[in-house]
């Protein structure tokens, strides 16, 4: 009964937040002079099968960037460099792959490797930073970011291969390529093999928060730094670690994509996946679970408004509205589910109190 | 007494500055690196970022956390767009204020009264300001003259003015390439030729918000809330009030930011314009120690640098050499203060600097684009354990709780 409360509680708060988005969404849409009934047929018909893959396929990529900035928010770090992280780590990856110096899935591993390599070094500049000279990882990110886009962006012009106006790192072999899985037509396209790595580093997340020393201190430590520096936590380690582990997922993030269907690093690069992780993340509160339905959430939405164009005059952007709202509304949601609880339970305590005035001290032993 | 010494320090350091690069100029011979022009640009590119910085210090030192500032700044451009088109570009400045006043608003809502995280709404602001931008502009300028799904162009600027004889005069001494009277004739010309009175405007919101924040009892109180909200209460100060007025200014500052992109910047507004700015400006504050002085020099390097590198490519390789004096300098400084691992790795990096200055011709331009954010990052390092932000800054603050 009581977990079934608890259950029934903690999901009152994301249905509250999801009919405000709804009705804000509508809102806008009223206002702007189209029909809120068709946005919402829209969005709610079942996709097509080439959008179902999509889907599947961008909920891979969108739950691993989650995951980076999610182990960040659990120590209270707030890794806003997701985006620099994968940005660089995706290059040099791209690069090494494009090179073939070995041959067949060896081409794949290493690569990887190197991903996660360069997105904990360019995390962990951030963590040391913090630690040895105090610097917020909030700014030192953001700096980093910046640079490691325009450090790509150089890299990249200098020695990339120019096709027409674009230009891109060398394809790579077609021994290296792991296309996954066709469910439905050939043409509605495969789900990459390497969207397998969402669910692995997902349970590991899991695995490593819940059930490791290490997952307590670090839990520990983002709900109560000065109660785990009293029980032994080397936090300055824990920081670095974490930005360390926070920058190795995110040089992953976009390894399933590049393997399975860009095989370079160029236009079919798709940046701005960092900052949707921090909102799914956010989202799924920091939740291994959560932050599943999150990325789900995300990505239909981003998948089903590109019929908007087609199908009504409804602006494919009004989506970004929904998902901002939902994100906003979710926490408030929470705290006001929060708040009224804190009355309730305060409510039922006086109640309680003032029913048994006075219990003898025998009795008040029994109940 | 303190506060004059402070004062003769700022001057001290901002002569010396003005010397070394004028040194800097004549050894390389790259006059770009403080035309008139140059200037101009740095001026332009320094205003938007200056107005988020600005809008950062309200927020913060009444103890909201404002990462929200790109989406207000967004919400800006577009209210500056829509409000130029129709009344024209004074109007547009006021949309663009209100329209980023509506984002704080949002944030303040989210914040005070919900007491939600501050990181969490103020990214939720972002994603819904370029949402709503991008919305509002299909849904509005389509079918606009000048406009796109994407854009509004061709809207009326705000009032340009030259000051006949001082600009002529100014523009004259610069082309000599003197040293220091030519540096400061390229000052006086860019702040007298063809200067917008937006940027006038910037420079006096920026004025008049250093004098509330600081000066006047508004403000006073304004940043007691933002160091200890319970005590602020206790003396009356009625802190939602006043977190909320601090935020919704926050905001407007950060539209109107928006407005300068899209009114002075560039001709109009395009989809995503801030590409940033919004984050930078938070970065020159912080850069700044919560301080209306220092987030204004931050504002500056940024800008400087943001503008050098769409300029010639001698001039970005000039500023190697500045940079590694410069590091120099500092090092020699905290040498002199005992702090010697700090003065050996600020050496060590300007003497890098100075052997790149002497062993390469040119510098690729990206590299003058990363430029700000190295030294922010140098300087954080280097002197983050001086900077102290707001007490109660990014935590809840509920009526009558302790926590």
């Amino acid at each position: 009964m009581n977990a079934l409360r608890r259950l029934g509680a903690s999901l009152l708060a994301p249905v509250i937040a999801v009919v405000v988005a709804m009705i804000i969404t509508s809102l806008v849409i009223s206002l702007s002079g189209s029909s809120a009934g068709d946005f919402w047929s829209v969005i709610f018909s079942r996709p097509v099968d080439r959008a179902i893959v999509n889907i599947v396929n961008q909920t891979s990529l969108i739950y691993i960037s989650a995951l980076a900035a999610a182990i960040g928010f659990r120590m209270n770090l707030f890794n806003i460099g997701v985006e620099g992280q994968y940005t660089l780590a995706s290059y040099a990856a791209a690069t090494l792959a494009g090179a073939a110096l070995f041959p067949g899935l060896l081409n794949v591993v290493l690569p990887l490797l190197l991903a996660v390599l360069v997105g904990a070094i360019w995390a962990g500049i951030a963590g040391l930073l913090k630690v040895t000279r105090g610097v917020s990882e909030v700014i030192s990110t953001i700096m980093l970011n910046a640079i490691a886009i325009t450090l790509v962006g150089y890299l990249l012009n200098k020695y990339g291969v120019h096709v027409g106006n674009g230009v891109r790192s060398t394809v790579i072999p077609e021994s290296s390529r792991l296309d996954g899985w066709t469910f439905f037509e050939a043409s509605d396209g495969p789900v990459w093999t390497l969207a397998t790595l969402a669910l692995l580093l997902g349970v590991g997340f899991w695995v490593l928060l819940n059930k490791t020393r290490f997952g307590f201190d670090l839990r520990a430590t983002g709900m109560s730094q000065s109660a785990a520096v009293a029980s032994g936590v080397n936090v300055n380690k824990m920081v670095v670690v974490s930005m360390l582990l926070s920058g190795a997922i995110a040089g992953l993030i976009w390894m399933p994509s590049f393997f399975g269907a860009a095989h370079s690093y160029g236009t079919a690069f798709q940046a701005g996946l960092g900052f949707t992780g921090i909102a799914v993340a956010l989202l799924g509160r920091n939740q291994p679970v959560g932050i599943i339905f999150g990325a789900v959430l995300f990505a239909f939405l981003n998948e089903q408004s590109n019929r908007l164009t087609l199908e009504t005059d409804i602006s494919v952007n009004v989506v970004q509205i929904t998902q901002g709202t939902i994100v906003l509304a979710v926490v408030v949601a929470y705290e006001v589910v929060r708040r009224y609880r804190t009355k309730l339970e305060q409510r039922t305590v006086a109640e309680e109190l003032a029913g048994q005035r006075q219990p003898a001290p025998s009795e008040r032993a029994t109940t | 007494m303190r506060a004059r010494q402070l004062n003769h320090l700022w001057l001290l350091i901002s002569l010396g500055a003005i010397l070394m690069v004028s040194a800097v100029r004549i050894l390389t011979g790259a006059h770009g690196i403080d035309s008139i022009g140059t200037i101009r640009a740095a001026i332009i590119a320094t205003c938007p970022i200056l107005m988020a910085a600005i809008g950062g210090l309200w927020s913060e030192r009444a103890g909201v956390v404002n990462i929200g500032l790109e989406g207000q700044m967004i919400l800006g451009t577009w209210g500056a767009a829509y409000f130029t088109y129709y009344y024209g570009p004074w109007v547009g400045v006021f949309g663009a204020a209100l329209l980023g006043a509506v984002g704080g608003l949002l944030h303040a809502l989210a914040t005070v009264t919900f007491g939600v995280d501050h990181i969490v709404s103020g990214v939720a602001i972002n994603i819904i300001g370029l949402g709503a931008s991008r919305f509002l502009a299909e849904a509005y300028f389509t079918d606009l003259e000048g406009g796109g799904i994407k854009q509004l162009t061709g809207l009326e600027t705000p009032t340009r003015v030259t000051i006949p004889g001082i600009s002529d005069g100014a523009e004259y001494l610069a082309d000599k390439h003197w040293f220091l009277v030519s540096d400061l004739a390229s000052l006086v010309g860019a702040m007298t030729t063809d200067l917008s009175l937006f940027t006038v405007l910037v420079a006096a919101l920026v004025i008049a918000s250093a004098w509330i924040l600081w000066r006047s009892t508004f403000g006073l109180r304004l940043r007691s809330c933002g160091e200890n909200p319970a005590a602020a209460e206790s003396l009356g100060v009625n802190v939602y009030r006043y977190k909320y007025a601090a935020v919704v200014v926050s905001g407007a500052m950060a539209g109107i930011g928006g407005g300068f992109l899209a009114l002075v910047s560039s001709s109009g507004f395009t989809t995503g314009q801030t590409n940033g700015r919004g984050f930078i400006g938070l970065a020159a504050m912080i850069f700044g120690n919560w301080r209306p002085g220092g987030t204004t020099a931050g504002a500056l390097l940024f800008g400087y640098t943001d503008s050098l590198q769409l300029r010639d490519s001698t001039s970005v390789h000039a500023l190697l050499l500045i940079v590694g004096i410069g590091l120099v300098a500092l090092a020699l400084w905290r040498l002199r203060q005992g702090k010697t691992t700090t003065a050996i790795v600020m050496g060590a990096l300007g003497v890098a600097f100075l052997v790149w200055f002497l062993t390469t011709d040119s510098v690729p331009k990206e590299f003058a684009g990363m430029t700000p954010y190295i030294a922010t990052l140098l300087v954080l390092a280097l002197a983050a354990q001086r900077l102290r932000m707001p007490a109660a800054d990014g935590l809840r603050y509920r009526r009558g709780q302790s926590i």
